[in-house]
């Protein structure tokens, strides 16, 4: 016979193991897990990539397309043949500012016609090629995407220029020779909603009319659009080649990072998304470890025959491994499609919210889905999986030969390390990756310890004495909790560990996605106020408090320009990126006050005090510190009209874009900036109905600026609802692994159970004994493991909430409450349900069944 | 007792070097000098001591001795499946000392066969597969129709499917010795194969090995407390606290 078989002789009869084990029940578990974890990571991997790619995207439709181009001077009708030519769409827009009248005749003999200087922008009937424009039907109505532009003869006017010309939908307006029906109040334009300060009220109007109005004549100060949008490779082959035509004055716009509410909520989403991913990996992680050491234990003996007949070491673990392996790329690949399923879903429930079609899925997550499940399957499969080899033949005649020790921690340190690598790469975020990883293992050492030393205290010998003086029952419990000290530790652990999950993902999640919508409530801002002069704040807040609005903060702000970093004179050349260049040299908005405001948190440094601490402070906003390449400690010199102040960034400070509150990137305080011209700023909610009261206040301060963000808040809110829905998607993933995690270390023991338990039947144990002195071992095993997970549960949903998701967490009562009772009711279900099998079979049928 | 004809075989096989040129000897399993010391506690226990033995091809040899007497650990030995802690095994013209526990694995593959008092069958496996085991560990094709050769042979052509949990005991030491026989061993070695079976189903496994044996002329080393058992192997050998006694 031929005792070195090759490799396909191996493969053959791991493939027949393996058949035979999974009709035998052993692997189910295990492949069950892989596939919770390749799926989770594949969906998320697939659905981040996609989003990503989508995002970049998204930015275009703050621009209304893909690519953009503006000239001074009317655009080269060659330009727009090459777009078209290359099966891209293609849109054109003209802006320019124009004085806009109310064609209704005065109400009062010596009212003068109403005018107002406004933004027109002529979009041609393609415009915008990405994106949406959204109106509404009267002020105050609810707002809907439009399906196109203005219509001829008609124009579209914002919320403002409603007030200021009182003008509603239906009247007429008058636009140099031409006049308009005014069709419908503009709510949003894509182009808009990042920058919508400092700019005159929109009208929008149809190209083709402009000619009518014989407002654009040579000479005219005009900006010309070309939009064109399309597939990616034609559009760089448009760019590439566009680029070196471009004459003087025109240029290729791009936008690096665009609507930065939709952006923060994405990111959290993500954010939510990979952790939740993270999570089901590492606890299936755990459920194959534990499945794996089941499988070990349950083929001890058949492994010590294999021996006996003659299978070499090497031989035994190739056949195992085999077998391992074809069961892992199975259930890889089958988590994979899973999860590409998974995706999908999750990609049409988003579909809206992204506007434009995902790109297509490509193959990079379905690699990694199954890297992470083969890391899974070596990491925490093979050290349990290799103690097999090491089984002695002997065995068959000495059962006790060769149990194999309770694999150490350490021999998982390697899964675990490529496992946090591979999270790492999935999370693309370092310290993320690692605060999973190294925190789980934490947590299961914790756990375990924590466990032991209790059951240990619990069964020591006085208090046993002194509890189990009254019913043998307990007694016996309690001393088998001392004689399985060690695997009962290691089981409360990993029940632990499941229901931490389980409960982080029922309760914790719950409190969290309530705290996320709160981050954008109902009742967030909806208008802006601009331009408020010093000497008007009072008459402004007494406007507030005379029609019941709630009188909002008023921040004031300077406007200055940087000039100097550390003593170095700013060049926008010098600055990487689009967004970068474009900030420095864009005039700050810089704003001061004595405290930090309320939605904004301090990420580094100190924020100043009334009395300590100099003047020449400056607190900046996180992401634009990164931008621009500012840390801790560097001076900016800005010039405020003709003076200039130098001063040093003391404070980072990490702002919710989401919230649609008044945010700024640089603050001073007020000693700094206080004597500098002013003017002021406020956000604030305009109850529904009140829209009236905007007309008002346009009439009672002329130079003041309204503008209606409504529509950009119930779009953030609707954006958070949609990711809220799809993210709860992937926890059903993460669940599944947590249950598992129970499910596997429920079984753990069953097998030694069951066996004592037939045991003390054969000398004699009566059920109610056996089943009674069982319950009370899981009855304690409960209360700690479900007190253990409570308290995981607890203290990870803050730390989550606090550094994940800067998100503020009320602690849960229903999680404390339902937290330990969880553990009791599951353990006692397990004792129920384990005592039946051990009861309902003769003890001779069980002790057979041994061996 | 050690017959004139063994300690003739004895010397020889002392004369000659020990080497693999020797495999056309008639002897196929030679014992020298075995002893085993196990650690309890802090003393040592002696299990067996001084045991010689040799079993030619075609023999029926019977192991005796009370409970305890340390028959199971000099099985184990013989087998390759335990070292002795003094003493030389040579099994199939191979000294097993000198080889590794994956060598002896293989020497036991190629030419030993087990029965156990427990039956030792893998409970996952239906009876057809626990007997094509060792053929597929090995490699063999025809795997399957030798196994179904063989459990015809042992009266279990009906029971080809069924798990190990379904079957007698009786059925299961069958279907144990159909997978001891199907590799075709030189040595058969049962450790008490009646001691976990009724009277009757005992004794249809015991003409079985009986049978089997001589059709195929298997060397047979048997395990056992039952006297009558051991009187109808050619020769018994007894263990008495860890020694043979004559
Ligand atoms: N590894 C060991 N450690 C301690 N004692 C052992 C070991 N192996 C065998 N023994 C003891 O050696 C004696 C012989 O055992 P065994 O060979 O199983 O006897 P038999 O099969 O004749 O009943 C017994 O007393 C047994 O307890
Ligand atoms: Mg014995």
């Amino acid at each position: 016979m031929d005792r070195n078989p090759g490799i396909l002789a191996t493969l053959k009869l791991a493939g027949r193991m393996l058949a035979r084990d999974w009709r035998a029940g052993e692997l189910r578990v295990l492949a069950a897990a892989l596939v919770v974890a390749v799926a989770s990571v594949t969906s998320v991997a697939f659905f981040a990539d996609r989003v990503s790619q989508a995002l970049v995207r998204d930015a275009h439709q703050l621009l209304g397309a893909d690519l953009v181009m503006v000239s001074d001077h009317s655009w080269d009708p060659a330009m727009r043949a090459a777009i078209a030519e290359r099966g891209l769409r293609e849109a054109e827009a003209w802006n320019f500012i124009s004085m806009v009248r109310s064609s209704a005749a005065p109400q009062t003999k010596d009212e003068a016609p109403r005018s107002q200087l406004a933004g027109v922008k002529a979009v041609s009937a393609a415009y915008p090629l990405r994106g949406r424009l959204r109106t509404a039907p009267a002020l105050g109505a609810p707002d809907a995407p439009a399906a196109e532009g203005p219509a001829r003869g008609t124009v579209w006017i914002e919320e403002r220029l409603v007030s200021a010309l009182g003008a509603p939908v239906g009247t007429r307006l008058r636009l140099g020779r031409g006049e308009f029906t005014v069709a419908a109040v503009l709510t949003l334009e894509p182009e808009r909603s990042a920058n919508f300060f400092n700019i005159a009220p929109r009208l929008m109007m149809h190209l083709d009319d402009v000619a009518a109005t014989g407002l654009v004549q040579p000479g005219s100060r005009v900006r010309y659009y070309l939009y064109a949008a399309g597939g990616r490779d034609a559009l760089a082959g448009f760019e590439a080649w566009a680029a070196k035509r471009l004459a003087r004055g025109q240029r290729i716009d791009t936008l690096e990072n665009g609507r930065p509410n939709v952006r923060a909520s994405l990111d959290r989403a993500q954010r939510f998304l990979g952790l939740t991913a993270l999570l089901a990996a590492v606890l299936a992680g755990v459920a194959v470890a534990l499945g794996t050491r089941r499988f070990v234990e349950r083929h001890l003996d058949g492994v010590a025959v294999m021996r006996c007949l003659g299978t070499p070491q090497g031989r035994l673990l190739a056949l195992f491994a085999a077998e391992f392996s074809i069961l892992g790329l199975a259930a890889c690949a089958l988590g994979s499609a899973l999860g590409f399923a998974a995706q999908g879903v999750i990609a049409g429930t988003l579909a809206d919210l992204l506007r434009a079609e995902l790109p297509p899925p490509t193959l990079l997550p379905a690699l990694r889905g199954f890297l992470v499940g083969l890391v899974l399957l070596l990491g925490f499969a093979l050290p349990p999986l290799v103690q097999l080899k090491n089984v002695p033949a002997l065995r068959v005649m000495r059962r006790e030969a060769g149990t194999p020790k309770a694999s150490a921690a350490a021999t998982y340190a390697i899964g675990l390390g490529l496992l946090a690598g591979l999270l790492v790469w999935q999370a693309g975020d370092v310290q993320l990756g690692l605060t999973i990883v190294g925190g789980f293992a934490g947590a299961v050492v914790l756990y375990a310890l924590v466990a032991w030393a209790a059951l240990a205290l619990l069964s020591s010998g006085s208090v046993a004495r002194r509890i189990g003086a009254r019913s043998p029952a307990l007694r016996y419990g309690l001393a088998n909790l001392r004689r399985h000290a060690r695997s009962n530790a290691i089981q409360v652990a990993s029940l632990a560990l499941g229901l931490t999950a389980v409960l982080l993902l029922s309760f914790t999640r719950n409190d969290l996605v309530d705290a996320w919508r709160r981050a954008a409530p109902p009742d967030a801002p909806n208008r802006f106020v601009l331009g408020i002069q010093r000497d008007q704040l009072a008459a402004v807040k007494a406007f507030f408090s005379e029609r019941d609005i709630t009188v909002p903060d008023l921040y004031p702000m300077v406007r200055g320009r940087l000039t100097a970093v550390n003593g170095a004179a700013v060049k926008s050349e010098a600055y990487e990126g689009e967004r970068a260049k474009r900030l420095v040299e864009r005039a700050f908005n810089l704003s001061y006050a004595d405290t930090l405001p309320s939605h904004n948190r301090l990420a580094a440094g100190r924020w100043w005090t009334r009395d300590t601490g100099d003047a020449q402070e400056l607190s900046v906003e996180e992401g634009i510190a990164k931008t621009l390449g500012w840390k801790l400690g560097d001076t900016l010199t800005f010039t405020v009209g003709s003076d200039a102040f130098t001063a040093r960034v003391t404070s980072l400070r990490r702002l919710r874009w989401d919230s649609m509150k008044v945010n700024f990137f640089v603050m001073a305080p007020p000693r700094l900036l206080e004597d500098y011209a002013a003017s002021f700023i406020t956000a604030f909610r305009l109850p529904d109905g009140h829209e009236q009261a905007m007309n008002a206040l346009a009439a009672r301060f002329p130079n003041l600026t309204v503008v209606d963000v409504g529509a950009a808040v119930r779009q953030a809110q609707a954006v958070i609802d949609q990711l809220i829905t799809a993210v709860q998607f992937v926890f059903l993933f993460a669940l599944g692994a947590g249950v598992l995690v129970l499910y596997s270390a429920l079984v753990a023991t069953e097998d030694e159970r069951r066996r004592e338990a037939a045991l003390m039947r054969v000398v004699g144990a009566s059920r109610r004994h056996v089943t009674g002195s069982q319950r009370v071992e899981f009855l304690a095993m409960g209360v700690l493991a479900g007190a253990l997970a409570t308290t995981g549960a607890a203290v990870l949903g803050q730390l989550l909430a606090r550094r994940v998701f800067e998100l503020d967490l009320p602690p849960s009562v229903m999680l404390i409450v339902v937290g330990p009772l969880a553990g009791v009711l599951l353990l006692s279900l397990n004792a129920w349900l384990s005592s039946r099998k051990v009861l309902r079979a003769s003890p001779a049928l069980a002790l057979r069944e041994e061996t | 007792m050690l017959g004139a004809a063994d300690a003739a075989l004895v010397a020889a096989s002392r004369n000659m070097d020990a080497s693999q040129t020797m495999i056309e000897t008639k002897t196929v399993l030679e014992a020298r000098g075995i002893g085993k010391t196990v650690k309890s506690g802090d003393r040592d226990l002696v299990i067996l001591r001084d045991i010689d033995l040799a079993v030619t091809q075609g023999e029926a040899v019977a192991v005796v001795g009370a409970s305890g007497s340390g028959k199971s650990t000099l099985l184990a030995i013989l087998a390759g499946l335990d070292q002795p802690s003094t003493g030389t095994v040579h099994l199939d013209g191979a000294e097993l000392g000198a080889l590794d526990e994956d060598a002896r694995a293989a020497l036991r593959g190629r030419a030993v066969g087990f029965v156990f008092q427990s039956f030792q069958l893998l409970p996952a496996l239906t009876a057809l597969e626990n007997v094509m085991l060792p053929l597929e560990i090995a490699a063999v094709s025809g795997a399957e129709a030798a196994a179904r050769a063989v459990l015809e042979r042992v009266g279990l052509g009906e029971r080809l499917q069924h798990y190990p949990k379904h079957l007698s005991g009786g059925e299961q030491q069958r279907v144990a010795l159909a997978r001891a026989f199907v590799v075709q061993p030189k040595l058969l070695l049962a450790d008490e194969p009646t001691g976990s079976l009724d009277a009757e189903s005992g004794a249809g496994v015991i003409k079985l090995i009986f049978d089997m044996n001589r059709e195929a002329g298997t060397t047979l080393v048997m395990v056992t407390h039952d006297e009558t058992l051991a009187q109808r192997c050619a020769r018994v050998v007894r263990l008495a606290a860890g020694r043979i006694v004559v």
